[in-house]
């Protein structure tokens, strides 16, 4: 271990550092889009909101090397096209817990700040999407899991990262290449959940004074 | 002309399904008037309170607040004017207080330190410590929730509050004590309300106005005491209910009420000889007969006795178990042409359980249908109390 820590020390630092880089815009993309798109279809007529969430469902069952591979055509290789694919995947939770959590809010605290004089968009900023908060956030917590695990994948189209550990380990059958790309993986998959959930916790919405 | 407060005229509103919740209803409101509406499930009192803060659109008819049409003024602005008070309070369980009391002087972007003494002031106002303003919702019991709901629909001084069943779901006790509250706030602060209840009590205890909704149509508009003493129909009369409307029109009163209580009795052991001498003394032709607890058993008069002296022995041998009798707490405008049309003298009151109270003499009959034909308000009322007193001296 210390051993293909000194051989490989920096550029495991690098992979990573690609890796979170690659996650990190595909997740936060991902989010400016679905949970805005989300808080939309809260306010559309409920058909178009549920074509909407089949063409984001429909999306992610899309195996994810077919749609990295799509992506080349598009956008050739590398960084880019990596992005793209994982922001695709990420919508999908993302966008359902918003569609979700902002219907689940009670209707009649709905009507009472409609009643009270909010305007549509007082209404979203001041009471739905607070108390849709952690709905939201669990959503965006599963697509940064997903989108941390298939950004490995990204390196099969010239992204770097961490798959790059990986796909190399497969193809030269070395075991220490795979796992010092896999665990890696793994471990900034735990971290990331566990600052979300703590992020989560935050933004959950103080209902008592304890 | 003088302009009303809230009118609505000729309002309609037919739901997309085709269902008409709201007919022909029109309706004038003068300032400070609390008026209660009232009807069975589905008669279309909500429908009607959220057309006037436009959280519905009427399908045809007019409404004018201070003689301007509501319809062509903005709907967030209206409603930031109109106090609205929801059935389940709607309280926003992740603000304080506070927060909740102030939310439309925030819409309305009152300064800070204003808001802030108006919360104070209207904590105050229902009788909550001031502490409470930094709880939540949830730390508080349904009663005090109820209490900031109402006076979250006061913050801003709207003029005009609406209610739709605000105190539905609350035990009796806390419910009076807040009836007690907004009666208290809208005249002394000089509010107009409307308020939807299902409850008569409460219209009854609360309204200057009482309008009473079936199936999307008005059936009256009245004051509480009109409404009791003139039901328009038979529908407003059921939803009164017979007890209320027995102890709120003097002129409608019991046959408990008018019944004299020293009714001749006797029971069916005694001989005939002691049941003459009982007629005798009280100076009547006939007996009631009941047993040692007092049930009505049946009836005796001086006819049976002069027939039968010689042969039979005791009361119970001779006496009538077909009597006819009236409940004490049945109508007398039910029973007196019943017992009219009998041509009986008198006849006996029981109570729920059978037994013997008293009596209704053909002579209060007589009075009883002066008043109803003649007697002005004032003479039933104090008929009716004295014979309440006389009720009560039983
Ligand atoms: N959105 C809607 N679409 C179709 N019909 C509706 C709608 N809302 C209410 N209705 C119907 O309109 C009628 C009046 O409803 P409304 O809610 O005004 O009654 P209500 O008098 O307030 O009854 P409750 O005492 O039960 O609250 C009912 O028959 C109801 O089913
Ligand atoms: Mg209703």
């Amino acid at each position: 271990m210390m051993h293909f820590l000194a051989v490989y020390g920096w550029s495991l630092l690098g992979k990573t550092w690609q890796h979170i880089y690659i996650s990190g815009i595909s997740l936060g993309l991902g989010v400016l889009v679905a949970v805005p798109v989300g808080v939309l279809l809260t306010r559309v007529k409920n058909r178009v909101a549920s074509v909407v969430v089949s063409i984001a469902s429909m999306l992610q069952t899309i195996p994810a090397l077919a749609l990295l591979a799509f992506m080349i055509p598009i956008f050739g290789i590398g960084v880019k096209p990596a992005i793209v694919a994982l922001f695709i995947y990420s919508l999908l939770p993302i966008l359902r817990n918003t569609y979700i959590g902002m219907n689940d809010v009670d209707p009649s605290l709905k009507d009472a700040a409609k009643g009270m004089g909010m305007t549509n968009w007082q209404s979203i900023i001041k009471v739905e999407v607070p108390l849709a908060g952690p709905v939201i956030m669990s959503g965006i917590r599963l697509s940064a899991t997903y989108v941390i695990a298939w950004a490995a994948l990204a390196s099969y189209i010239g992204a770097g990262g961490l798959g790059d550990f990986i796909f190399n380990g497969l193809n030269l059958y070395r075991t220490d290449l795979i796992l010092g790309g896999s665990i890696p993986v793994i471990i900034l998959a735990l971290i990331v959940d566990w600052l979300l959930g703590k992020l989560e916790v935050a933004i959950t919405p103080k209902t008592s004074q304890g | 002309m003088k302009i009303a407060f809230l009118s609505m005229e000729h309002l309609n509103k037919t739901y997309s399904g085709g269902k008409v919740a709201v007919d022909d209803f029109s309706l004038e409101i003068e300032k400070g008037e609390f008026v209660c509406l009232i009807g069975t499930s589905g008669s279309g009192k909500t429908t009607t309170m959220r057309m006037i803060n436009r959280m519905l659109q009427q399908t045809s008819g007019t409404i004018k607040l201070n003689g301007k049409d509501i319809s062509e003024l903005d709907p967030v602005k209206l409603r930031r004017k109109i106090g609205y008070v929801i059935q389940n309070i709607g309280l926003m369980p992740h603000m304080t207080i506070r927060q909740n009391i102030t939310i439309v002087p925030k819409l309305l972007k009152w300064p800070q330190k204003k808001m802030d003494e108006r919360a104070k002031e209207m904590i105050k106002l229902v009788e909550l410590p001031e502490e409470f303003l930094d709880r939540y919702p949830s730390e508080l019991s349904g009663g005090q929730q109820q209490r900031i709901g109402v006076v979250r629909a006061l913050a801003a001084d709207q003029d005009l509050i609406l209610m739709d069943e605000p105190y539905g779901a609350l035990d009796p006790i806390t419910r009076e004590s807040l009836q007690d509250l907004i009666k208290d706030l809208q005249t002394r602060l000089g509010k107009t309300v409307v308020f939807v209840t299902h409850d008569m009590d409460e219209a009854l205890s609360l309204a200057t106005k009482i309008v009473v909704m079936d199936d999307g149509k008005i059936m009256q508009v009245a004051s509480p005491d009109e409404i009791l003493r003139h039901p328009a129909n038979e529908f407003v009369e059921n939803l009164i209910g017979k007890d209320r409307l027995i102890q709120a029109r003097p002129s409608i009163t019991t046959v408990g009420q008018v019944m004299l209580t020293n009714a001749a009795s006797i029971t069916p052991d005694k001989l005939l000889k002691e049941a003459l001498k009982t007629m005798h003394d009280r100076r009547v032709d006939s007996l009631l007969v009941t047993d040692d607890a007092n049930y009505l058993k049946g009836y005796i008069d001086i006819e049976d006795i002069d027939y039968n002296f010689q042969t039979a022995t005791s009361v119970g041998d001779v006496m009538h178990d077909d009597v006819f009798y009236v409940q004490s707490d049945s109508l007398v405008r039910d029973t007196v042409e019943r017992i009219l049309k009998r041509g009986f003298k008198n006849v006996p009151v029981v109570d729920s359980e059978h037994r013997l109270v008293g009596i209704v003499t053909r002579a209060a009959l007589v009075d009883i249908v002066y008043d109803a034909l003649w007697g002005d308000d004032d003479k039933s009322e104090s008929k009716a109390d004295s014979s309440q007193q006389g009720g009560a001296a039983q």
